[in-house]
């Protein structure tokens, strides 16, 4: 469903002298439907540079990223929006919203891009919401006043309100108590189970033992950290 | 690239750009306004055009919509030549298919006729004749902009800012257009008022399938309202792309530095 | 000054034949507004230059000439216009409208039908049925040349959201077989009908804005309406108090300081035509005597 091959990328700083700092060469990874890899390496090695460049996020100069047959390296931008809407769920440690609008419809908007009719829509993200101990009284007010927890669930909410067959998860499970952490773990597992190939990071060493079926170091792909 | 895989991503069903820009130049003298831009956009797609005052970005926009006549240059509207067209067909384009909603909402209302008045308009030019079914539309559309239903026989003039916009906004979607161009339509409202204005305006997008072209300064109105965006300076498009990865991953020097400028919150 | 200084009919023959030019393309473009080289008048603008400068350039020694104000043959704008042109042109003059060939209003059609061969001539101080709304000239060209008119209506949506009705009484814009919007100078709305196919030659003349139109006879004018809040010629709900008449336009005269009121026909020939052929209102001296 991923697959990952010869990535390479580099920095080039304009406005501070035109230095050019090289992050990644040689980038290569597979993950399969059903599966899980994780993304481990030490602090800068790379990780959320390489999941951006998955989702598009962040531009690749050399090599080949393959995404149910998409190459968001070198994919047209309506391409890689519409990649994200149908396919790539991401769910990430930063919330991005208009502030104001209420939580339920933050969480369906992505079902309400896909046409799904907004009854069906809200009643996912309702049930999704209620699953991840968001309180009712909250779901019509902008999450833009939660706390950094529940800030974190409405995110994992939108991620998982589609069955997106790919999914990039970037700590996931990080600020979220024991009884959260659970439902998400729980989240990740489902995915699995219904064939979803799932990229994530997790700092989390509990959390990745659970449901990453691999793990890839990324310091592999680092120049100046491999050697 | 195996069969399955390649089902899961549903190709778009319009695989034709609504507006296709070639070339386009606009000079003023020796002076550039904008040089060779080139771009397509697609049905339902917002692009956001970014730059500081005097990039061109208000030249590109003015071009497109044809308030001005560029030098150079094609712009295909769903195939049509729009710059070939009489001016009478043009200004029907202007009437019914695309809209245009300036900065200043005194610019783009008309202050002395009523709220409804404003709304109905566009239909009675695209012939409404019949009073309680213009009004009722124009009831309907001031509730969508979130402006209350006894306010339609108010002048604009009696409204605050942020409703004049919402209602210059009604005034423009009510025949249905399928292409707006907008000139900073959050500039010069309150922080509070501008976030009710995008949500709305992303809503609308959505639902109506709207395609939209918007010209700001405003780089956070463009992370929440555009697909795409083009970066412009002195008259030319140095940067284009994801509006995420323009912004996160900036790769020309102008663009490193505006991005790098913004005050974060 | 002898009055045989002047050229006939005031203006000399070069304008005339200038008006009359125009006069012709606004007679073939039905509704349009051509311009003119309008002349200064020996009267103030407002008060019918742009009427009189039409008439000047329509009559011939053999007319006979009528003119109205409000409907009214002896106001005093009326009065000084007829005794212009008997001086200037020596033509005849006539209070009664089946009489005159030629008949300049302000603001009234007779009620007398008009008949084939006869010249309206109306005096017009805002050509521009759009300029309310669309206070730039380029602009309401424009519309006029493509055809733009949903802000006409526009107008009328304003009246009915204000007034529950279509509250414009007068100058009450027409559409001119099926092209162009026309302001009919401010007539009442109770005359509108009257505008459509009818047999006399209909000439518009506003003098201040240098614009002629024109309406061959039998052109089809529509007053523009909603289909939900169709066009009414309306009328005070009155009979003439002088002639009994029900059917003619009235004037309401406030008779004395305790709000006394009398309802008057506004066409004057009209008026004493039906009281000279015994016709008899409520407050008519006779039908008093006979009381």
């Amino acid at each position: 469903m991923i697959q990952i091959s010869n990535l390479s990328k580099s920095f080039t700083l304009h406005n501070q002298g035109g230095a050019v700092i090289p992050v990644m060469a040689g980038a290569a990874l597979t993950v399969a439907p059903g599966e899980c890899v994780g993304l481990v390496g030490q602090s800068g090695a790379g990780k959320s540079t390489l999941m951006r460049m998955v989702q598009g996020n962040y531009r690749t100069e050399g090599g080949q990223i393959l995404v149910a047959g998409l190459d968001v390296a070198r994919a047209a931008p309506r391409d890689i929006i519409r990649l994200r809407r149908q396919v790539m769920g991401h769910v990430s440690q930063f919330l991005r919203v208009v502030p104001r609008v209420p939580t339920l419809q933050v969480v369906a908007e992505p079902l309400l891009r896909l046409s799904v009719p907004r009854d069906e829509a809200e009643a996912r993200a309702a049930r999704l919401l209620a699953q991840l101990n968001i309180p009712e009284r909250l779901w019509s007010l902008s999450p833009t006043t939660f706390s950094g927890g529940e800030q974190q669930r409405v995110n994992i909410a939108r991620g998982f309100v589609h069955d997106y067959p790919v999914l990039l998860l970037d700590e996931p499970t990080a600020s979220l108590d024991a009884r959260n952490r659970e439902v998400v773990l729980d989240l990740i597992m489902q995915a699995k189970a219904r064939g979803a190939a799932l990229l994530g990071i997790f700092h989390d060493e509990g959390a990745r033992a659970r449901v990453c079926d691999r793990l890839v170091d990324v310091t592999a792909f680092t120049p100046g950290l491999a050697a | 690239m195996d069969g399955t895989q390649n089902a899961l991503l549903v190709p778009s069903t319009t695989d034709t750009p609504l507006l296709q820009v070639t070339g386009l130049t606009r000079l003023y003298g020796a002076r550039i306004g904008c040089a060779d831009v080139s771009f397509d956009l697609w049905p339902g797609e917002v692009l956001g055009i970014v730059g500081e005052s005097g990039s061109g970005k208000s030249t590109l926009l003015s071009c497109l919509a044809g308030h001005q006549r560029p030098d150079a240059g094609q712009i295909l509207f769903d195939g049509t030549d729009v710059l070939a067209l009489s001016e009478a067909d043009r200004r029907r384009l202007l009437r019914g298919d695309w809209a245009y909603v300036h900065q200043n909402p005194r610019d783009g209302l008309r202050m002395g006729v009523s709220a409804g008045g404003n709304v109905g308009e566009r239909l009675m030019g695209v012939g409404g004749r019949h009073y309680g079914r213009i009004r009722d539309t124009a009831t309907d559309w001031l509730g969508r902009v979130e402006i209350a239903a006894e306010r339609i026989d108010d002048r604009p003039s009696a409204f605050s800012g942020g409703m004049q916009q919402r209602l210059q906004i009604a005034r423009n979607l009510v025949t249905g257009p399928r292409l707006v161009f907008m000139d900073e339509p959050t500039g010069g409202l309150d922080v509070s008022v501008q976030a009710r204005l995008l949500d709305l305006l992303r809503g609308l997008v959505r639902e109506m399938g709207l395609s939209v072209i918007i010209v700001t300064h405003d780089l956070a109105v463009v992370r929440l309202l555009a697909d795409r965006l083009m970066v412009m300076k002195s008259g030319h498009v140095v940067e284009a792309g994801l509006t995420d990865q323009v912004l996160d991953d900036p790769q020309h020097a102008y663009t490193q530095l505006l991005v790098s400028s913004v005050l974060q919150v | 000054m002898s009055d045989d200084a002047y050229n006939f009919a005031y203006l000399d023959e070069q304008t005339k034949r200038m008006i009359r030019r125009a006069l012709l393309k606004a007679l073939a473009i039905p509704g349009y507004q051509v311009p003119f080289a309008s002349r200064e008048m020996p009267m103030p603008y407002g008060w019918g230059t742009g009427g009189v400068q039409v008439t000047a350039a329509c009559l011939t020694p053999d007319d006979v000439l009528k003119v109205i104000d409000q409907g009214a043959d002896d106001t005093t704008n009326a009065v000084s216009i007829r005794r212009f042109f008997q001086r200037t042109a020596g033509v005849a003059t006539t209070e009664s409208t089946a009489e005159a060939t030629v008949i300049q209003t302000r603001h009234r059609i007779p009620e007398t039908p008009l008949t084939e061969g006869q010249i309206l001539v109306y005096q017009v101080p805002i050509p521009e049925p759009l300029r309310f709304l669309e206070p730039r000239e380029t602009e309401t060209r424009k519309m006029h040349e493509l055809e733009e008119y949903g802000l006409m209506h526009v107008k009328l949506y304003e009246d009915i959201a204000r007034h529950g009705e279509i509250a414009t009484a007068y100058a009450y814009p027409v559409k001119v077989e099926g092209r162009y919007v026309m302001d009919p100078s401010p007539i009442p709305k109770f005359d509108n009908p009257k505008l459509s196919d009818n047999p006399a030659i209909q000439l518009f003349g506003a003098g201040r804005e240098s614009r002629i139109y024109a309406l061959p006879p039998y052109t089809q004018v529509v007053s523009l309406d909603f289909e939900d809040h169709p066009f009414r010629a309306s009328k005070a709900d009155h009979a003439c108090d002088l002639c009994g008449a029900a059917e003619s336009y009235l004037d309401e005269v406030i008779t004395d300081d305790a709000g006394s009121r009398m309802f008057v026909c506004s066409d004057t020939d009209f008026c004493t035509g039906r009281q000279a052929a015994g016709h008899r209102g409520r407050l008519s001296p006779l039908s008093k005597e006979i009381a």
